[in-house]
């Protein structure tokens, strides 16, 4: 089966006063339909600037450098801008952080969506348009009162719901969402998640979560995809990710995590993300890393395939790449 | 034994015209002065969390009731011990980016209530207590001096927060939120913080949260607030590991545990629909055990020595004295 998306060598600037920080290092993934994966990292590790990067949506100072964004069989990065501006949303749809708090707050719900549809559709008939924004907002388990309501006169919740029904109007193959949950407490927290679960069974698009509660990504994620200074350092299952994380950063982030049998006891990750303008040499993670070796600081280490399948960017598999790759599955 | 704060059924009520919403609804409870502790306040948002902040901040007064400081009405307080309550009562609140003023270097923010509260007779002995406080935080001096708020990380600037209320040898620090927007990498740091300030310097914590893991981890007891009014309150141990009112319940099944062999629990989400609240308990409109019975506010019961549940599902259980939740609440 082919993937729906790949991404190949994705590498994205910004170019500041101070230099050239590297957000996005050659980046490598490949998602099927149906998948979901959850992409975690520090604040500043390069999460939203990957999300915006696949809907081209960098802005100056920053530039895609270059790299390959597969949507099925298109290149989104050899569209034209107009081809684009029509790919977004009906090829790939992108839920930004803090979506809800987007939404016009004098114009109703019905036609913010249906504005949404007229963009790419101009020539379906009104009722239609209709038709299919309440067939969405039902799919969120939202009445379809919602339709003619105001962005003030629903919860939280349920305006995270409006903007993923928003999301899935031109059932996208990719859906992207940025932290869409981290302002809002457990319980619509996990009504969120369930709704994202259920569109995705219906519509069978491919997720990519933004996030660093690793807890969600547990609960709700298949694979898992750790993000370091700007690199993907792992990309696994996820009950691989949690029972034996393969990258030293995966291993201290799984460590750090809370558990309900030891009680106040804090593993925290020692040092600091480092900044993107002075990244340390060879391998980014070395200076905070516990298995360093010898060529950590000089030799750069490559993302290679194990024999298992997973992603790993660290040399304490190297060994075992090169025996997986000699032996081809 | 003194008490060093106390809440007298204590109430808010935001009114706009005849439209009156509680926010926090006859509170009682009291913190002891020789006993510092972490009493963690959990809840949703609209659940009375930031008021209960607010009013123990001496920022806004309460509708009904007493919040009495060292046995004195806050809103009553005046010239010195005015100046010490502010003195004593500190804050550290949620945005770790927001506090700080971008045109000033951090030891500013650290000098001000120095030199405000007269703490210090020279510069050297500022210079040393705000190296005391960074170390104390974890951070090492050197590091921080002269440096902007844009070149330290949020972690670090969250602990300079947490440093500068410890300049003031505060007994009481209100904590709301102060992890939600950090890294959680760097949690556990600022966390551990927390705890060393409550052992080490005798501070009383009340963490403000909607967070039960780090709530878990951290407190003694905790406070679950549903609308206004507390659900479930007692140790920490007793309402996470056992809770017994159905919306605690329901908190604590939708936690997302960093565990694969800990799903989500399988009980059906009633949505929250925006009716008005009646006389009744406030959480029946969602309940799955909803009875007759729950038209009526039920008081709180004492189930176990450290935990109570508003709830009448344990009608037969004694009814907490005083309503004072304190009891419920080990330190």
């Amino acid at each position: 089966m082919n993937p729906v998306l790949k991404v190949v060598d994705l590498e994205v600037s910004y170019y500041t006063d101070a230099g050239r920080a590297k957000a996005l290092d050659r980046v490598n993934l490949e998602l099927h339909a149906g998948e979901k994966l959850g992409l975690v990292g520090e604040s500043g590790s390069g999460k939203s600037t990957m999300a915006l990067a696949m809907m081209r949506m960098i802005k100056p100072p920053g530039r895609i450098e270059h790299g390959k964004v597969m949507v099925g069989d298109i290149d989104l990065m050899k569209l034209s801008e107009d081809e684009m501006l029509d790919a977004r949303l009906s090829e790939i749809a992108y839920i930004p952080q803090g979506a809800m708090n987007s939404l016009n707050p004098v114009t109703r719900i019905g036609s913010q969506m249906t504005d949404a549809i007229k963009a790419h559709q101009p020539r379906m008939p009104k009722a239609q348009m209709k038709e299919r924004a309440i067939h969405a907002l039902e799919s969120v388990e939202l009445k379809p009162d919602v339709f003619r309501m105001y962005a003030h006169e629903l919860s939280g919740g349920m305006k995270q719901r409006v903007c993923i029904a928003i999301g899935i109007l031109l059932e996208p193959k990719v859906i992207i969402a940025d932290e869409p949950t981290s302002a809002l407490d457990v319980v619509t927290q996990r009504q969120v998640m369930e709704t994202i679960n259920n569109i995705q069974e219906t519509i069978g698009a491919a997720i990519i979560l933004i996030g660093h509660d690793m807890g969600l990504m547990a609960q709700s994620m298949d694979k898992v995809a750790v993000m370091y200074a700007g690199r993907l350092v792992e990309v696994s299952k996820v009950r691989e990710m949690f029972t034996d994380p393969k990258h030293p950063y995966s291993q201290a982030l799984i460590r750090s995590l809370p558990k309900l049998d030891v009680k106040g006891v804090f593993q925290g990750i020692p040092g600091l993300a480092p900044s993107l303008l002075r990244l340390p040499s060879g391998c980014h993670f070395h200076p905070r890393c516990q298995e360093r070796m010898d060529h950590c600081d000089s030799v750069r280490p490559e993302n290679q395939v194990l024999a298992s399948g997973r992603r790993v960017t660290c040399h304490l598999y190297d060994e075992e790449a090169k025996e997986a790759k000699q032996v081809p599955a | 034994m003194a008490n060093l704060l106390e809440f007298k059924n204590v109430s808010k009520v935001y009114s706009r015209g005849k439209v009156e919403n509680v926010a926090l609804d006859n509170l009682s409870f009291t913190l002891k002065e020789e006993e510092p502790t972490i009493l963690t306040v959990a809840g949703e948002s609209g659940s009375g969390k930031t008021t209960l902040a607010m009013l123990l901040l001496g920022f806004i007064s309460a509708t009904y009731g007493q919040i009495l400081y060292k046995g004195k009405d806050i809103d009553t307080l005046r010239g010195n011990e005015k100046m010490s309550f502010r003195k004593e009562v500190q804050a550290v609140f949620q945005d770790p980016f927001a506090v700080f003023n971008p045109f000033y270097t951090v030891d500013h923010l650290l000098e001000v209530p120095i030199r405000r509260f007269k703490l210090s007779k020279s510069k050297k002995e500022t210079r040393d207590k705000m190296a005391e406080a960074l170390t104390a935080v974890g951070l090492q001096p050197d590091e921080i001096f002269g440096r902007f708020p844009h070149q330290l990380s949020g972690g670090q600037r969250q602990r300079i927060n947490i440093a500068r209320a410890l300049v003031m040898r505060p007994k009481v620090l209100v904590a709301d939120e102060p992890v939600s927007m950090v890294d959680a990498s760097l949690r556990a740091n600022i966390l551990e913080t927390l705890q060393v300030l409550q052992k080490d310097y005798g501070v009383s914590i009340i963490y403000i949260t909607h967070d039960l893991t780090t709530a878990f981890h951290i407190a003694n007891s905790i406070m679950v607030f549903y609308r206004g009014s507390v659900m479930e309150a007692g140790g920490v141990d007793e309402v996470i590991k056992t809770p017994q009112h159905p919306y605690t319940q329901l908190l604590v099944d939708s936690i997302p545990w960093p565990d694969l062999d800990r799903r989500w629990g399988q009980t059906d989400l009633v949505p929250s629909e925006d009716t008005v609240i009646g006389e009744g308990c406030k959480f029946s409109s969602r309940c799955p055990h909803a009875m007759e019975i729950c038209k009526t506010r039920p008081g709180l019961f004492q189930l176990e020595p450290y935990q109570a549940a508003s709830c009448y599902l344990y009608e037969e259980k004694p009814k907490l004295e005083g309503e004072n939740l304190s009891s419920a609440l080990p330190i």
